[in-house]
């Protein structure tokens, strides 16, 4: 697939998306020993041109770099400070922020994860031919991996995966929450993690040293980067809306000319039941998010001996920033102001870095694999009082061949019936629904003994929660054709413009809820009309747009969901859509 | 690192004084002068012809391999000219234009032969069209004014008779100047200054010199060097481009660090536009009388008139020259050290440095060597740099130095300079190489010719750039976009991307690029040629570099000015032609 902007047909059957093979890659952690894995011989191939060095030669060709000095002046005339003093505080922030990657704690981390992942997962299935075009990449240009995020899972396996095929190990943002965590949190930083503070709104001299310390490493070349542009974990296991600082920082160099080429890597890290599942869910219903420490962590060791069914990670081919720019960045505009003197980016800059932003989420996306599970709880959630068994495994194969044809990258095994296909993931899963005599139903936990009403409420929640994040996994696949289903039930006529701008509507009242491209609207609809007609749910007709006769069965009356209501995420995107909507306004910030 | 001799005389000594057949010791589809050439003879090996350069008669046995290798092209395949001129358009004159113009006993033809010498300049797809027999459209006629009132009638001629003129000094452009747009209805006439060769006074109380702007650098320099002076303005291509043209296109030498680029040079000049003339009314060396109009003319290109004569500053010839050459461990030190000789402004005449791949590409034109001796040294000087400095050879870059000035002076100056390249691990590798470095410059358009031969096209281009932008940064960016562009475009070979610093300035620096390809195989080579052209050109606009140092605009650069100076800029430059020749009688269509 070509990525270049333009080269893209205006409208991409979905269902024509090639997609690499898979291999386990724990079947040979299981037949061969794990210590002489992690003692292996590691020779990554290295970008070209590179001159290896050491943490600390990094740190002091930040503290000397022209940008960062420039800064400390700034600071030190502004503040009176002496620029020593300044400079100090520089250093302590670096000290604090940068990483001390070496390859005797990876070994260890490939040692004992090895035998956390075995324990935890059926199988660790990555894409081969991702890992060979990365590869290609990493010797060509500087390298930026962009993992979705769903749990703490994912910069280990990434690593993991990594140090597994050879390649260079990334250097990986993270939140400063983890340095709370006793020898853990230094043990991270000594396998390639560095640490920003969730906020630092406008703390010139920390911004300097943080964006100058990642764009030493790119320039240099001196290992890929690696950060989650949804800047936390989805709680939700939906996609969040990106998070641009980074980005910006990773892409200026291109932007400056002091690299050929940018490579962004997008990849999908899809779990079949997440670590995390129900903190996620008390979380979003207001229970305190556990502190990162040593002891949460030692306690929850328990989970080991849980099994997390299999996970799947797909790294997309690499997205050239360069010809993403093509055309659309003015690059020269950058040459009227020497290099070391920071630019607040243009607005044609900012609307570039949000569309790539996007582009690379929905990338993200696209590739995430979604197991039958996720399409059970789907399902299961438009009757939370329990449906058939028989229903249930009618609809889900339904409901399989529709996400297949509207492009899902469905993991369901061949040549096995339904059946068994749904009982196998209910099982796995049985923590969420429990099959008694011929009925499903979702489980609900509760106390012992009695419980209040408001336990009763907080519980069934709870599992209603748990189950919606199972299927949010595969709105993205649904997301399109909805709002144009919603959009022709609301609109007032079938002419194309009036559903269109319903459509426009929507798209923006859902705009912090889903993942979709600003600018991207016309693209959108064509898209939503595309796969209803195949579907066979809509006619287009000269200049309107009808529902089918046999489309009925897609335009159901959906019953409000009001547990989900209860969450806390959702009320906070359903309050900003309100504001931008100017229906309520923020008295007091 | 030879230590034999070789390269070019220092100017090229044995030239032409202008004549109306001009094209005859010339070559009429490819560079230079009609007896120098390169060939590979029976043995394979490169020969040069001709006895006007030192490498005139001398066999190049490295020329082959090189060539080979550098471009998988291979001495079997050759893509001989075909030599077919019959194609050219009769040409549709203006009678009542020519009939007065006889009248004034100024010379002209129309002649085919002259016609097409003077419908192009030496940029690629010109020069590849003429090897394949075809011509666009041509000048319809050639005159030869002889002097500065010639020129005016001229002017009042065409403009009474809506003729388009284009002025035509040494046919040495490379930015389609030349061309004759294609949509021109009315006759062209080709207005040759060759013949407006003289000096016409030597002020040697205010070291100037008036020079009717016809004359040819080599001339110039040789008449002038006669009287114990020079101008010191030595563009590469001096052996052939005219004073005039220098003018109109900003031109730049090799050795402005002590003489100046030509509008350093410039006291005077005089234009005649279809307005009238315009002069200064005096040789103050500097006024404030508003904006400066020489710097219209400067870089007008040939679109607002004909420059007639130029008053020059000249300096008595220096006393002692000395070339040099050092050797950096790679491109980065190179240009580190060349920043730094910069900013202590302390560079010598000429200081130039070569990236890796063309001072392999200067290896190749080494000469036999004519003695074991010194076939032994040479080993020996090559074992010393790789084998005990460390230098890795497919890292390593040279500077090339031009010392000038009274001897004891450049005896200095060169300790100076050699003292700083030693800060950059930068090793002293000789005159020779210095001197060669230089002779590359003359015999390279020679031998894009050679390579025509053999499926091979290539061609220079250049840029200048801010200090901190270049290094690793413009020239990196460039090569690789060349490289990639290639691949794209369907080219089988790698192709030959190079650059060198030519010229140092406080603020910056200019930088030339060479590249090459092999075509075999692809059905439109010039087309793909000019596709990577004009990505390298985006490239370079893209990292800071400027559209032009000295090549000038002409039609091939013309889509990025308003880019390049604004819209307002752009606006400017077309009320002041709108002004001077509102009727576009100088219609070539360069620049604006």
């Amino acid at each position: 697939r070509c990525l270049a902007p333009g080269a893209l047909p205006r409208r991409t059957d979905p269902v024509l998306k090639k997609r690499d093979d898979f291999e386990d890659i724990l079947e040979e952690r299981r037949n061969s020993s794990d210590l002489r894995y992690a003692f292996k011989c590691y020779t990554p191939v290295l970008y070209r041109g590179l001159t290896p060095c050491k943490a600390a030669t990094l740190k002091s060709m930040v503290l000397q770099s022209e940008q960062l000095l420039h800064v400390i002046n700034q600071v030190s005339a502004e503040s009176g400070e002496s620029t020593d003093v300044v400079k100090d505080e520089a250093a302590a922030i670096l000290e604090e922020m940068a990483h001390r990657l070496q390859l005797r704690t990876i070994r260890f981390f490939a040692y004992t994860l090895s035998k956390a992942f075995k324990a935890l997962y059926r199988s660790v299935c990555v894409n081969e031919e991702g890992i060979q075009r990365l590869q290609q990449a990493m010797q060509e240009h500087p390298v930026v991996l962009l993992p979705s995020h769903r749990s703490y899972m994912d910069f280990l396996m990434m690593s993991y995966i990594l140090y597994t095929y050879d390649l260079s190990l990334p250097v990986i943002a993270a939140g400063m929450d983890f340095l709370g965590m006793k020898f853990v949190g230094e043990m991270l930083r000594m396998s390639g993690a560095f640490f920003i503070r969730r906020s630092f709104g406008g703390d010139q001299l920390y911004w300097a040293v943080f964006s100058e310390y990642v764009k030493t490493m790119l320039r240099k070349g001196y290992a890929p980067i690696e950060f989650f542009l949804e800047g936390t974990r989805s709680r939700t296991c939906k996609s969040l809306t990106p998070k641009l600082g980074l980005l910006n920082i990773v892409m200026e160099p291109f932007f400056k000319g002091e690299v050929f080429d940018v490579n962004l890597v997008p990849v999908s890290m899809s779990y079949e039941r997440v670590l995390e599942e129900s903190l996620y869910a008390r979380e979003l219903l207001g229970v305190p998010k556990p502190k990162e420490s040593t002891s949460g962590l030692l306690k929850a060791r328990k989970i080991l001996s849980e099994d997390y069914g299999s996970m799947h990670v797909y790294f997309s081919p690499p997205v050239s920033v360069r010809s993403l720019a093509q055309g659309r960045i003015n690059r020269s505009q950058f040459n009227l102001t020497p290099r070391h003197v920071a630019q607040k980016p243009s607005e044609e800059t900012q609307a570039f870095v949000n569309d790539v932003a996007y582009r690379i989420v929905r990338l993200q996306q696209e590739n995430m694999v979604v197991k039958p599970w996720v399409l059970v709880a789907t399902l299961l959630l438009q009757s939370v009082e329990g449906m058939e068994l028989t229903e249930l495994m009618e609809q889900t194969s339904w409901l399989r061949d529709l996400a297949r044809m509207f492009g899902a990258f469905l993991d369901w095994p061949d040549h096995t019936p339904c059946s068994m296909v749904v009982s196998s993931s209910i099982s796995l899963h049985r923590n969420l629904a429990c099959v008694s005599g011929s009925r499903i139903s979702l489980v609900v936990e509760g106390p012992q003994g009695p419980e209040t009403p408001e336990e009763a409420l907080f519980n069934r929640a709870v599992s209603v929660l748990s189950c919606a994040s199972y299927r949010n996994q595969v709105l993205h696949v649904f997301l399109r054709p909805a709002l144009l289903a919603m959009a022709l039930s609301n609109a007032n006529s079938s002419r194309k413009e009036d559903i269109y701008s319903c459509f426009d509507f929507l798209r923006n009242v859902f705009s912090d809820e889903f993942i979709l491209s600003p600018g991207a609207s016309v693209q959108d609809f064509d898209e939503a009309c595309h796969l209803l007609v195949k579907c066979g749910a809509v006619e287009l007709l000269h200049q309107d747009v009808v529902m089918a006769e046999s489309g009925r069965t897609f335009f159901y009356p959906s019953s409000l969901k009001c547990y989900e209501v209860l969450s806390s995420d959702l009320q906070k995107n359903a309050l900003n859509a309100l504001i931008r909507l100017n229906v309520v306004r923020r008295v007091r910030t | 690192f030879s230590c034999s001799s070789s390269g070019v005389k220092p100017a090229v000594a044995t030239g032409l004084v202008g004549t109306v057949q001009q094209q005859d010791i010339m070559k009429w589809n490819g560079w230079g002068y009609a007896d120098s050439k390169f060939f590979f003879n029976k043995k394979g090996q490169g020969e040069f012809t001709g006895k006007r350069y030192r490498l005139s008669g001398l066999i190049l046995p490295s020329l082959k391999d090189w060539f080979e290798g550098t471009f998988g092209a291979n001495l079997q395949h050759k893509s001989p000219p075909s030599l077919n001129t019959s194609a050219v358009a009769p040409p549709s004159l203006n009678e009542a234009f020519v009939e007065e113009l006889k009248s004034t006993g100024i010379p002209f033809s129309h002649d085919t032969e002259d016609r097409v010498f003077r419908a192009h300049g030496h940029c690629l797809h010109e020069i590849f069209s003429l090897r394949d027999g075809r011509v666009g459209r041509c000048p319809d006629m050639v005159v030869w004014p002889n002097c500065h009132n010639d020129v005016v009638k001229i002017v009042e001629l065409a403009c009474k008779h809506s003729v388009c003129l284009i002025p035509y000094g040494g046919g040495t452009s490379v930015s389609s100047a030349l061309e004759c747009p294609p949509e021109e209805t009315r006759s062209i006439v080709s207005l040759d200054t060759s013949q407006m060769n003289r000096i016409l006074w030597i002020d040697e109380k205010n070291l100037t010199a008036h020079v009717e702007a016809g004359i040819i650098g080599q001339d110039l320099e040789r008449l002038l060097n006669e009287s114990g002076y020079c101008t010191g303005h030595e563009p590469d291509s001096m052996e052939f481009s005219s004073l005039g043209g220098w003018v109109a296109t900003r031109a730049s030498g090799m050795k402005k660090n002590i003489y100046g680029n030509i509008e350093d040079l410039v006291v005077h000049i005089k234009m005649v536009t279809p307005r009238g003339v315009i002069e200064k009314s005096c040789q103050g060396p500097r006024m404030s009388t508003g904006p400066d109009i020489h710097h219209f003319i400067l870089g007008s290109e040939g679109t607002l008139g004909v420059v007639t004569e130029v008053t020059l500053k000249i300096r008595p010839i220096p006393e002692y020259q000395k070339y040099g050459s050092v050797v950096f461990p790679n491109f980065q030190q190179g240009v580190a050290c060349l920043r730094e000789v910069a900013k202590q402004r302390c560079a010598p005449a000429s200081i130039r440095l070569m990236d890796n791949e063309q001072f392999q590409f200067g290896h190749a034109l080494k000469p036999q060597v004519s003695s074991i001796f010194t076939s032994f040294l040479d080993g020996l000087k090559k074992f010393y740099i790789t084998k005990f400095k460390g230098f890795d050879p497919h890292h390593l870059c040279v500077a090339t130095l031009l010392f000038e000035g009274d001897r004891e002076k450049v005896l200095q100056h060169e300790k100076l300079v050699y003292d700083i390249a030693a800060k950059f691990g930068g090793l002293a590798a000789g005159e020779d190489n210095g001197q060669r470095g230089y002779m590359l410059t003359f015999v390279i358009a020679y031998l894009r010719d050679l390579g025509m031969e053999y499926y091979v096209i290539g061609e220079s281009f250049e840029t200048s750039v801010p200090w901190d932008r270049w290094v690793l940064d413009l020239c990196r960016n460039v090569k690789e976009r060349i490289v990639r562009e290639c691949k794209e475009k369907g080219v089988q070979f790698p192709p030959l991307s190079t650059c060198r610093v030519t010229q140092t300035y406080d603020a910056g620096a200019c930088v030339y690029f060479y590249f090459a390809f092999n075509y075999r195989g692809l059905s439109d080579p010039v087309h793909v040629y000019e596709q990577v052209e004009h990505a390298a050109r985006e490239e370079i606009l893209a990292n800071g570099g400027s559209l032009s140092h000295h090549h000038g605009v002409g039609k091939l650069r013309k889509e990025w000015m308003q880019e390049t100076i604004s819209s307002v800029g752009l606006g400017m430059l077309k009320s002041v032609k709108d002004y001077l020749d509102p009727n576009n009688i100088f219609g070539n269509r360069n620049l604006l």
